[in-house]
C-alpha cells in the first residue's frame, strides 16, 4: 500500500537531494578552486550528475537493488523495465518511481564528491569516463552490499544514510585519484587560494539543506526516525561549525570563514551514518568529533601524506562518514538511540569490517579504473593548459568577463 | 607640470579625495590596481593551509598639476591615505611635458 505521506516526503527529499550537487556541491568546490577554473568544476559537476543519472537508469539502479546475491545485485531491473505505476518499493509505503529517483539523487552526489580530488589539473574526457566506471564498479557494488541486501546487509551493518556507501568510498578513492593523477604543478606552495570564499559559503548552506532530505529521507518514511534524523543532522552541523571555528582561532588566531563551512560539512558527513540511529546528545558528540578529527586529517593528508586531494575530499568526506560509521554503536546507547540488534562491541566489529572492506575496493577498483582512463583518454591536461585555466582552455568560456 | 602617482590602500580612497577636493584639486584618474612593497604581500590561511599573496590590492591614483600645486597635492594625499601602518603607500612625481583639453585645446597649465 502506498501512503501519501511517506511519498509526499521522499520526493520532497529527493528534490533536496539533488539540490545538494546541483548547484550546492557544484558552487562549494566551484568558490575553493581558482577563478580560471571555476567554470570547469561546474560543468563537470553537472555531467557527472547526467551521466550518473543515465547509467543509474541504465543497470545501475538493477545491480545495485535488484536480486538478493552477497555481491551484486541482477539485471531484472536493467532499463528501470518492471518499474509500475501502482507497485511500492519491498518494505516501504513509496512507489518504485520514486525509490529509484531518491536513490539516483545518491548515485548521483557520489561520484560528483570526488570532483574534488581531481580540480584544476583533469582532462574532461577522464571525468567522464572514471565517473562512469566508478560507478558502475564501486558505488553500485558497494550500495548492493550494504543497501540492496548484500554481505554487508546480511552481517547487519549499520549505514543509515551513506557514511560508508558514499563517503567512505568517495573519499577513499578521491585519494588514489589525486596521488595517481599527481598533484597541481604549484602544490605545495605555490597554490592559490579560493577565488570566493563567500560561493564556498552558500555551496555549504545549501549543502546543509539539502542534507535534511539526505539524511531524513533515508529513513525512507515521514516519521518518527525522520524527524530524529534531521534533528541529530542538524545539531551535529551546528556543532562541527563551533568547533572548527575554535580549532582556527585558537590555532591561528582567526576563525575563518572557508573552515567554518568546512566543520559544517565535516559535521554533517560524520553524522549521515549515525542519524537516524542515534538521538540529539550524541549528534552533539559527534559534530565535536567530526571538526577534531577532520582537521586534523586535512592537514595529515596535505603535509604528511602530500598528496594533493585539492579539496579535501579524504580528509573532510571520507574520514568524517568513516569515524560515524565507527562511532555509532557505542552512541546509540546515549538518550533517543535505537537498540541495537548485537551486543555493542560485535555491532563495531561489522561496522569496522564494512568500512575497511569498502576502503579496500574502493582504493583498488579505483586504481584499475584511473589505470583504464590514463591509457585510454589520458589523465592530465598538459601544463600550459593548467596555468592557463581550464574554463577557457577545455571548455572555451570565461568565468567573469570583468575589466580589471 | 607635473604628473603625480600615487600608490594608496583602496579603504583610504574617499579620505584622499575629500583632502583634494579640499584643495580644489580639479581632475583626479583612479584605477584599481595590485602591488607589492617591501613586505611582498602576505600569507592567508584556508583549511590550515599557507596561502603566500603576493599583490595587495591598492588604488592607484594619477593627478596632473601645475609644478606650483605639487607639494600641496602630495600632502594632501599622505594625510589622506596615512594611517601609520604597514601598506600605506607611495607617491611618485613625475615630469610632465605636455597637457592638451581635448574639447577646447587649451593646453599646457590651462589644460589642467
Ligand atoms: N618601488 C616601487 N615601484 C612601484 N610601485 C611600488 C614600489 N614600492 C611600492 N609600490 C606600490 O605601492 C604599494 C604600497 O607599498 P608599501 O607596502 O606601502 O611600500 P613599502 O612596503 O615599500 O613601504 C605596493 O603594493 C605597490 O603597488
Ligand atoms: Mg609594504
Amino acid at each position: 500500500m502506498i501512503n501519501s505521506g511517506d511519498t509526499a516526503w521522499i520526493i520532497s527529499a529527493t528534490a533536496l537531494v539533488l539540490l545538494m550537487t546541483l548547484p550546492a556541491l557544484a558552487l562549494f568546490y566551484g568558490g575553493l578552486v581558482q577563478a580560471k577554473n571555476i567554470l570547469s568544476v561546474l560543468v563537470q559537476c553537472f555531467a557527472v550528475a547526467c551521466v550518473a543519472s543515465v547509467l543509474w537508469f541504465a543497470c545501475g539502479y538493477s545491480l545495485a537493488f535488484s536480486g538478493s546475491g552477497p555481491w551484486i545485485g541482477d539485471l531484472n531491473a536493467a532499463l528501470l523495465a518492471n518499474v509500475t505505476r501502482s507497485a511500492p518499493h519491498p518494505g516501504t509505503a513509496i512507489p518504485e518511481s520514486v525509490y529509484v529517483m531518491f536513490e539516483m539523487a545518491f548515485a548521483i552526489i557520489t561520484p560528483a564528491l570526488i570532483i574534488g580530488a581531481y580540480v584544476e589539473r583533469i582532462k574532461f574526457e577522464a571525468v567522464l569516463l572514471i565517473s562512469a566506471l566508478w560507478l558502475l564498479i564501486v558505488y553500485v557494488p558497494v550500495a548492493h552490499w550494504v543497501w540492496g541486501g548484500g554481505w554487508l546487509a546480511a552481517r547487519g551493518v549499520m549505514d543509515f544514510a551513506g557514511g560508508i556507501v558514499v563517503h567512505v568510498t568517495a573519499g577513499v578513492s578521491a585519494l588514489v585519484i589525486a596521488a595517481m593523477l599527481g598533484a597541481r604543478h604549484e602544490f605545495p606552495h605555490g597554490i592559490r587560494p579560493p577565488h570566493a570564499p563567500w560561493m564556498v559559503m552558500v555551496g555549504a548552506s545549501l549543502l546543509w539543506v539539502g542534507w535534511f532530505g539526505f539524511n531524513a529521507g533515508s529513513a525512507l518514511s515521514a516519521g518518527g526516525d525522520a524527524g530524529m534524523a534531521l534533528l541529530a543532522t542538524h545539531l551535529a552541523a551546528a556543532t562541527a561549525t563551533l568547533v572548527w571555528m575554535a580549532i582556527e582561532w585558537i590555532k591561528f588566531g582567526k576563525p575563518s570563514l572557508v573552515g567554518a563551512v568546512t566543520g559544517t560539512i565535516a559535521g554533517l558527513a560524520c553524522i549521515t551514518p549515525a542519524s537516524g540511529y542515534v538521538g540529539p546528545l550524541a549528534a552533539v558528540l559527534l559534530g565535536v568529533t567530526a571538526s577534531a578529527v577532520c582537521f586534523t586529517a586535512v592537514l595529515l593528508v596535505k603535509r604528511v601524506v602530500q598528496v594533493d586531494d585539492a579539496l579535501d575530499v579524504l580528509g573532510v568526506h571520507g574520514v568524517g562518514g568513516a569515524i560515524g560509521s565507527l562511532l555509532l554503536p557505542f552512541l546509540t546507547l546515549l538518550g533517543g538511540g535505537v537498540t541495537l540488534a548485537r551486543p555493542v562491541m560485535a555491532q563495531f566489529a561489522v561496522q569496522a569490517i564494512a568500512v575497511m572492506v569498502v576502503g579496500a575496493w574502493s582504493a583498488v577498483a579505483t586504481f584499475a579504473i584511473t589505470k583504464l582512463a590514463a591509457w585510454t583518454v589520458g589523465l592530465r591536461v598538459d601544463l600550459e593548459t593548467e596555468t592557463q585555466g581550464l574554463d577557457f582552455a577545455a571548455h572555451g568560456e570565461t568565468g567573469y568577463h570583468v575589466n580589471r | 607640470m607635473k604628473l603625480i602617482i600615487a600608490i594608496i590602500q583602496p579603504h583610504r580612497l574617499d579620505a584622499v579625495r575629500e583632502h583634494l577636493t579640499g584643495i580644489d584639486i580639479a581632475g583626479l584618474t583612479v584605477t584599481e590596481v595590485r602591488g607589492y612593497g617591501r613586505q611582498k604581500g602576505h600569507t592567508e590561511i584556508y583549511r590550515g593551509a599557507e596561502y603566500q599573496i603576493a599583490f595587495l590590492p591598492k588604488i592607484k591614483l594619477e593627478i596632473a598639476v601645475p609644478d606650483g600645486r605639487v607639494d600641496d597635492v602630495v600632502q594632501a594625499i599622505t594625510a589622506g591615505s596615512r594611517t601609520g601602518k604597514i601598506g600605506d603607500g607611495k607617491i611618485f612625481v613625475l615630469e610632465l611635458e605636455q597637457a592638451l583639453r581635448v574639447r577646447t585645446g587649451e593646453t599646457g597649465d590651462n589644460a589642467l
